[in-house]
């Protein structure tokens, strides 16, 4: 099975044996990965039928909300916490952020960047709010309520004291380098510790 | 499928949560399946309150198939081919294991005088079993409703004895809504003139109460979806409505039907020492008061399973689980399904539960 690029980087950074919490854990691609390096890996997921398959093939995953039910988890209750495509969907991203560094000891967060030239484009020349390959969904149907940009997301990270370990970014498959990745990115990837 | 139908008598006396200990105590079981060299395939798998141990060969009273044949056998989620199955009646139940209807020491059934027991002193039992069979760690612990209290508490107060704990439509605790019905159903024992204080055994048995009983039970396994597309408002075998109080209804007439034909093969008695000790089931409090505590330091997994359409045991019952074993650091897994049957879907045709056990079973 191939991986999403984010979820492939993150795959491959994750320390072997860690304890890793997939929050928005999806179909469990990500958590099977990480099972292969040894990994103790615990999802959450809202979707019932995501959770279903996770569960079948052997996976511990709850159903819940990640806006309400992170709470639960004890401090430094895992080596990493990881948020792949979700944190736009977040009721509020930057406590979401607090609660990624007070549950993981390091912290995965891949999110779709709005600043792309495409979407920048599609805003200014269409006058509608875009609707492109990494934001595929019209402005009606997103579950996306936080659009954020890579530039907006290294300020939070800054005004939260999370300290940027590593950075990735992606235009399809394509790695960009991080200068200029703000306008060529489609998406980003940040390790993030405190 | 190759069923064998056993009585073990533990070897010493039971001691109760109440106080005191239960002497000569038998525990009727059944198990499918062939335990493996290294005794390391062995389900436990724990019956509602009215369930039995005949979990997949027909009941002997009524002849009906086990309460979980869809789940349990050859190639089924609960494979037989692989695992040693073992269903326990539990005491204080009436289909072998001792309960009020068994011998006292003088002789008579114990009636009234059995000991309130707890699911905790159920489990216990289930241990001595176990500790009979030589089976120190079970592949797995699996309850629905009642039997998911039993892997709960097996799971807190034993540990070592459990590798997974897979707990379905069922509550760390009765809340004030469970005991009031199970408080109707027992006020509907007691009241019956044949009850007499419990000593009917060898004389007519209090049928009316029971059923009664079962009757308003059973509305609280049903949803209301379920309940409306069932029955409706359609009359029984009849043009129009009575005027009277036959069961013009056809809900009323499966009611009553359901609780006639539970009075047959259950013991007014076990019906309320059952219903007693899952009042009193609050694993929390046996812990100190905190949920998390009684799984502190497990090694268990754990998967907890709730049905939407559940109104006893609701999804939020199985969340306050999740959400104290998330706080022990426990491996869970938690899926509410989608199911229109109420509680009762985790005995029917679910096929996402086939899927979930399955898997979790490995």
């Amino acid at each position: 099975m191939t991986l999403r690029p984010d979820l492939q980087v993150i795959a491959s950074h994750v320390a072997p044996s860690s304890r890793v919490l997939d929050i928005g854990c999806g179909d469990g691609a990500l958590m099977m990965a990480l099972r292969e390096k040894d990994c103790d890996v615990r999802g959450i997921e809202i979707d019932g039928d995501c959770v279903e398959r996770c569960v079948s093939q052997g996976l511990s995953v709850v159903q819940g909300d990640a806006d309400r039910d992170l709470g639960d988890y004890p401090d430094k209750g895992f080596d990493y916490t990881i948020l792949s495509q979700t944190l736009q969907t977040a009721e509020r991203p930057d406590r979401m952020l607090d609660e990624l560094l007070r549950v993981g000891t390091r912290a995965f967060v891949s999110f779709p960047n709005f600043a792309h030239w495409r979407t920048r484009a599609a805003l200014m020349f269409g006058g509608r709010m875009p609707v492109t390959r990494s934001i595929p969904v019209s402005w009606y149907e997103t579950q996306n309520i936080h659009h954020v940009t890579i530039k907006d997301f290294r300020e939070l990270a800054e005004a939260k004291g999370a300290k940027i370990v590593r950075d990735w970014y992606f235009a399809g498959e394509k790695p960009v380098s991080r200068a200029g990745a703000n306008a060529r990115a489609e998406f980003a990837v940040f390790e993030l510790a405190r | 499928m190759n069923a064998r139908s056993q009585t073990l008598t533990l070897p010493a006396p039971l001691p109760l949560d109440g106080g005191g200990e239960l002497a000569r105590v038998e525990v009727a079981y059944e198990t499918y399946g062939e335990l493996n060299e290294d005794r390391s395939n062995a389900i436990l798998l724990c019956h509602a309150l009215t369930g039995d141990q005949y979990v997949a060969s027909p009941h002997p009273i009524t002849g009906k198939p086990g309460w979980w044949e869809r789940m349990v056998g050859p190639g089924k989620p609960i494979d037989t081919d692989r695992f040693f199955v073992i269903c326990a009646n539990v005491i204080g139940s009436c289909m072998g294991s001792t309960g009020p209807a068994s011998e006292s020491s003088d002789g008579s059934p114990y009636a009234m005088r059995f000991p309130v027991i707890t699911i905790r002193d159920m489990v216990r039992a289930h241990v001595g079993l176990l500790d009979a069979l030589g089976i120190e760690t079970l592949h797995a612990v699996v309850g629905g409703s009642m039997g998911g209290m039993q892997a709960l508490s097996l799971a807190a107060n034993w540990p070592e004895r459990a590798e997974r704990v897979l707990v379905i439509a069922s509550t760390s605790r009765h809340s004030a809504q469970n005991i009031a019905f199970h408080e109707l159903g027992r006020q509907a024992i007691m009241a019956d003139p044949r009850w007499h204080k419990g000593d009917y055994y060898g004389s007519e048995t209090p049928d009316n109460g029971l059923a009664v009983a079962r009757m308003a039970a059973h509305i609280t396994y049903l949803s209301e979806e379920a309940l409306t597309e069932k029955f409706g408002r359609n009359l029984q075998d009849r043009e129009a409505k009575s005027f009277g109080f036959d069961a013009d209804f056809q809900v009323e007439s499966y009611l009553r039907y359901q609780g006639s034909g539970f009075t047959q093969r259950f013991d007014a008695n076990s019906y309320l020492y059952i219903t007693r000790a899952m009042d009193y089931f609050d694993l929390a409090e046996e812990h100190g008061g905190r949920l998390a505590d009684a799984f502190a330091g497990t090694t268990a997994r754990f998967c907890l399973v709730s049905f939407d359409s559940d109104w006893l045991y609701p999804t939020s019952e199985s969340r306050h689980v999740v959400h104290a074993l998330n706080a022990a650091g426990a491996p869970v897994s938690f899926v509410e399904l989608s199911a229109p049957h109420g509680h009762d879907s985790f005995l029917l045709d679910v096929p996402a539960l086939d899927r979930v056990i399955g898997g979790f079973l490995g």
